[in-house]
């Protein structure tokens, strides 16, 4: 009983970072829309701020007030870079935004390197707090009893600010609806800016009072941010006592997890997370989504058209210079090549269902990895050819994704690309445990092309006849009806049904047709590289994916080949440099707000003002 | 690359004005070799092992260079992604023009790398990654290890546990391949030693996502006499943190793999655990009776302005290495250097190491000592270095681990 109680409290002691950080990620996309993928970066921030201060202020004040200060200082920061970075680009299309915080987590990540040194911070013990407090014979730390104290505070002063104030009686309006506020006279921008400095300081405070129990590393980041989202979405996304709830929830039943199934420890708040969603879609305290913005923000997407003659001139010529490269590159432009191209397909793929079916997918790699995975574990187990392999690594995606798509299609929206990430971390963790079969984190090595193909030239070739073969056939399925059919369940479900569409079949049939597609990629990775491991499978795959689509443009036909091509391109390049991260995330920045349309969107802008391309009639 | 060119010129003036030999050496067309490493991933990890390679450098470069021919180490990152590491080897070898490969710390990236260099024939030395299939179930004739694998580390610490009294065992351990390699070898050597001895609980926390709380109470209610520990890193810094507070460790032996590195123990200072048995570095402690360590710790100090880590040491026996390879393949030609690679003898500060010719791994030792709290910082006490070759299986059971060449 003594254990039952202690165990308890370690888990609500656990909660109240996670409850802190996931109640600021949940404001700020409750009112602005953005889904902050850089609000673990404020959370590592908070950590390292923290940390600095309190070597400064001594004592149990000095202690407290810097993670007050902390949890300032970073709301700060956030301002400066929801003003620099996010108000440029919020009137751009849904979703662009998480690309522009992207790029802030990798800026935030160098600077943090520069400043305070690639060693682990062990934080500072809260003073007078150091020792234990026993309950029924079991020491429980005195500092987890203070945050078991704390949490409920911060909540409640949350909840007394969103519910009993004229500010939250703004920021409960602007979640519903921003217009309409704004169309009240309301400055939304101050608004904003307001949220998101909460949100942040939020964040910070949660990294600051984490201290004593653990330090700052240069992996927090991205650490926090599975059981982040996992804690908001579960809660219900806006939801403050959702986010409470869901934080309590995860943290004790991971320590009964850590007891009493140590292995699971990997996957289980994923499980629950799909459990969750597959009884309430929107969360355990969350309302159904109400269609928060009149129609799509920005400009009306134009229809789509075959390309004209010069353009598919001007493509031809590109695909003669790139198929004759083996005769004047060298050997490592055939191989680097061979590498963006296996990429550009993977990504054409998600930017087909992204695109052209709407669906906002947060792990596509699961598509990709498993491909690749099925491919390898055929060679490595049956000796297969790498001819029918290939052929299976496709199949095989598309099975998967015919029952991925059958769960998770049941949500819509974040709730969709929250179920679609975390069927990728379970295909992620089945890969790294099962390591009898899959060789867990050691991978599968020695899978290598049969010998006719061994050569990187040919093998060249073969990645180039099924790349661009997929690419072009993406394009074509885009301009059937069937292409048709996913624009109208995409932009108005309710006539499409009208007109007897079955939308949730069209968008089953795109989503399992776009994970054929990353799994071929992914079969044609497997035999350039040789060999597979499990992060092929993570979710930083699907994130990589997602940001070249986005960067090229996803209202545009080509914007996820152009911006994967674009991406790697810049990133083999820059690798190269001591300070990369920062060279690339600003890039990113940069890319974002000068054209929030993509590189693709914003070219073909720039083409018609410059009278290169013809304005066509019906967008003028 | 600014710095480098200006300390190449000086180590280049340097050799001039020491013989003319020298200088003739460092007119020559310098040999690369290329290294590939998670320098920003696992940046505390890697950079020391950089300054490692950059310190034996130059005294090679300073000295004459290799074949009459400066060396020259081009540094890459990686990202800690395996197929990132592939396409940079690729790179390296055929428009970089370097002669062969070494670095990685992660695992996995080093299996990718052994993996493309096997079907490339190309020269793999595997520095830092630690992983027992390396050398054995997926090892190759073209990958060599220098670093002290999982299992010697594992076994060594298992010697120093079967001569407690201690029977019932907890083990904690990240869970990804490093972490179960280590628990099933410490396992093996111990139970082979003690039979009788009983592992009551098994811990796997996710790696550097440990919940330290809610393992330190798992691993207490198990109530073992000893415990295994393989979490590093900040999983250890929270885990010793938990532990502490909670009692865990009164009146328990705890057996640290790497625990005793200084990467990981420094960052503890004063928090530092207190009589673990533990592997390491404890460099603080040479004096002249350790005669090469010694030295290499000053020259480190004199040169970098700070204290070495188990990485400074690792890479500068990777520097050396290759060097002495190329030495004695007397040619920059893949399968010369990887036939000199066979019993090739490396001179390092440690010692003398040979890299065994039954499965390309080096008999590189390692320090296992007791922690202890001085001056407000976590040190080994009671050291002693351990030679690799008394801790590895029988010829035997090596040539049945390994695939047929």
């Amino acid at each position: 009983m003594g254990l039952f109680i202690a165990q308890i409290l370690t888990g609500l002691a656990n909660a109240g970072a996670l409850f802190m950080v996931a109640s600021g990620l949940s404001l700020i996309f409750g009112v602005t829309r953005v889904v902050n993928f850089a609000h673990g970066s404020f959370y590592m921030l908070g950590a390292y701020v923290g940390y600095s201060l309190m070597q400064v202020l001594p004592g149990m004040v000095g202690f407290w007030v810097a993670i007050l200060l902390a949890g300032i200082i970073v709301g700060l920061i956030g301002v400066i870079v929801e003003f620099c970075v996010l108000r440029p680009v919020y009137s751009a299309p849904e979703l662009f935004q998480l690309v522009a915080t992207f790029g802030v987590i990798l800026v935030i990540q160098d600077l943090a390197l520069m400043i305070w040194g690639p060693q682990d911070l062990l934080g500072p013990r809260a003073p007078g707090l150091k020792g234990v407090i026993r309950i029924m014979g079991e020491p429980v730390p005195q500092y987890d009893i203070a945050l078991i104290v704390i949490t409920p505070f911060v909540a409640f002063g949350l909840w007394y600010l969103i519910t009993r104030t004229r500010v939250g009686t703004l920021v409960r309006a602007a979640t519903q609806d921003r217009e309409m506020v704004s169309a009240l006279g309301v400055n939304q921008a101050w608004l904003f800016t307001g949220v998101f400095f909460l949100g942040c300081a939020l964040a910070g405070l949660g990294g600051a009072l984490q201290l004593p129990k653990g330090g700052a590393d240069l992996l927090m980041d991205f650490n926090i941010l599975g059981p982040v989202f996992v804690v908001v979405v579960i809660g219900g996304m806006g939801s403050l006592p959702g986010a409470y709830l869901a934080a309590v929830i995860i943290s004790v039943l991971n320590v009964f997890g850590v007891t009493y199934a140590p292995q699971s420890t990997l996957v289980l708040m994923f499980v629950v997370m799909v459990i969750v969603l597959m009884f309430r879609p929107f969360g355990l305290l969350g309302k159904e989504e109400v269609a928060g913005e009149h129609g799509q923000v920005g400009e009306p997407e134009r229809p789509i058209k075959p390309a004209g003659r010069n353009m598919r001139l001007l493509v031809a010529a590109g695909l003669l210079i790139l198929g004759l490269l083996p005769f004047y590159g060298s050997n490592f432009a055939v191989v680097l090549v061979t590498d963006i191209m296996i990429f550009a397909l993977f990504a054409a793929s998600l930017h087909f269902m992204l695109g052209q079916g709407g669906l906002v997918s947060f792990g596509h790699a699961a598509f990709f990895g498993g491909g690749a995975y099925a491919a390898a574990l055929f060679v490595t187990h049956a000796n297969t050819p790498m001819e029918l392999a290939l052929v299976l690594a496709p199949v095989c995606a598309g099975l998967a994704a015919i029952v991925i798509g059958w769960v998770c299609l049941r949500s819509t929206g974040v709730y969709f690309a929250m179920l679609t990430l975390a069927f990728g971390q379970l295909l992620w963790s089945l890969a790294f445990q099962w390591s009898e079969v899959t060789g867990g984190d050691d991978g599968l090595v020695n899978i290598w092309p049969s010998d006719w193909a061994s050569d990187n030239s040919v093998y060249y070739y073969l990645a180039f006849v099924l790349c661009v073969g997929g690419i072009l056939l993406l394009r074509q399925a885009a301009h059937a009806p069937f292409g048709y059919a996913m624009r109208a369940a995409r932009d108005s479900a309710r006539q499409a049904e009208a007109m007897g569409i079955n939308t949730k079949r069209i968008q089953w049939v795109a989503f399992t047709f776009a994970g054929v597609m990353a799994g071929l990629a992914g079969g044609l990775f497997v035999f350039s590289k040789g060999s597979i491991f499990p992060n092929e499978l993570e979710t930083a795959r699907s994130f990589d994916a997602l940001i070249v689509v986005f960067l090229g443009g996803v209202k545009t036909l080509s914007g996820g080949w152009v911006g994967a091509a674009f991406f790697e391109g810049i990133k083999d390049y820059l690798t190269r440099f001591e300070y990369w991260r920062l060279a690339l995330g600003l890039s990113i920045i940069v890319i974002v707000i000068l054209g929030p349309e993509g590189i693709v969107g914003s070219l073909r802008k720039a083409g018609e003002r410059l009278g290169i391309l013809k304005v066509p009639e019906d967008a003028k | 690359m600014n710095r480098n060119t200006f300390l190449k010129t000086l180590a280049g003036a340097a050799a001039l004005s020491m013989t003319g030999l020298a200088a003739l050496a460092q007119s020559g067309e310098p040999i690369k070799v290329g290294e590939i490493n998670h320098y920003k991933r696992m940046a505390a990890f890697a950079e020391p092992y950089k300054k490692g390679i950059e310190l034996r450098l130059e005294e090679i470069n300073a000295a004459g260079g290799v074949l009459d021919r400066p060396l020259e180490f081009v540094f890459r990152d990686d990202q800690g992604d395996p197929g990132e590491a592939i396409k940079i080897a690729e790179e390296l070898m055929t428009s970089e023009g370097t002669v062969m490969l070494t670095g990685t710390i992660l695992s996995n990236v080093g299996l990718a790398i052994s993996s493309v260099a096997a079907e490339k024939q190309w020269v793999y030395l595997a520095s830092e990654p630690l992983a027992d299939a390396l050398t054995w179930s997926q090892g190759n004739p073209w990958t060599f290890r220098l670093r002290t694998s999982t299992y010697m580390q594992a076994a060594m610490l298992a010697e120093q546990a079967a001569k407690t009294d201690a029977m019932k065992y907890a083990t904690i351990a990240p869970n990804y391949a490093y972490g179960k390699d280590a628990v099933a070898a410490f396992k093996e050597v111990l139970t082979k030693l003690k039979p009788g001895v009983e592992f009551v609980g098994e811990q796997w926390p996710a790696l550097f996502k440990i919940d330290a709380g809610a393992e330190v109470q798992a691993l207490e209610r198990s109530k073992p006499d000893a415990i295994y520990n393989v979490t590093f890193g900040p999983d250890l810094a929270k885990f010793v943190r938990e532990g502490t507070t909670r009692g865990l460790f009164d009146g328990r032996t705890v057996y640290g793999l790497l625990s005793g590195e200084p990467e990981y123990l420094e960052p503890l200072a004063d928090e530092a655990p207190e009589g673990w048995v533990v592997t390491g570095y404890p460099w603080y402690d040479f004096t002249e009776e350790d005669g090469a360590n010694k030295v290499f710790v000053d020259a480190y100090q004199a040169r970098f302005n700070e204290t070495p880590k188990l990485g400074s040491l690792v890479g500068y026996m990777t520097a050396a290495t290759v060097a002495a390879a190329i030495q004695k393949a007397g040619s920059t030609e893949g399968e010369a250097i990887r036939q000199a690679f066979e019993g090739l003898g490396v001179a390092t500060p440690v010692g003398d190491i040979t890299f065994r010719e039954i499965d390309n791994q080096a008999t590189m030792g390692a320090f296992i000592g007791t922690t202890a709290l001085k001056d407000g910082a976590g040190v080994m006490t009671n050291w002693t270095y351990l030679d690799g070759a008394d801790y590895l299986p029988s010829d035997e059971e090596v040539a049945k681990l390994r695939p047929a060449e």
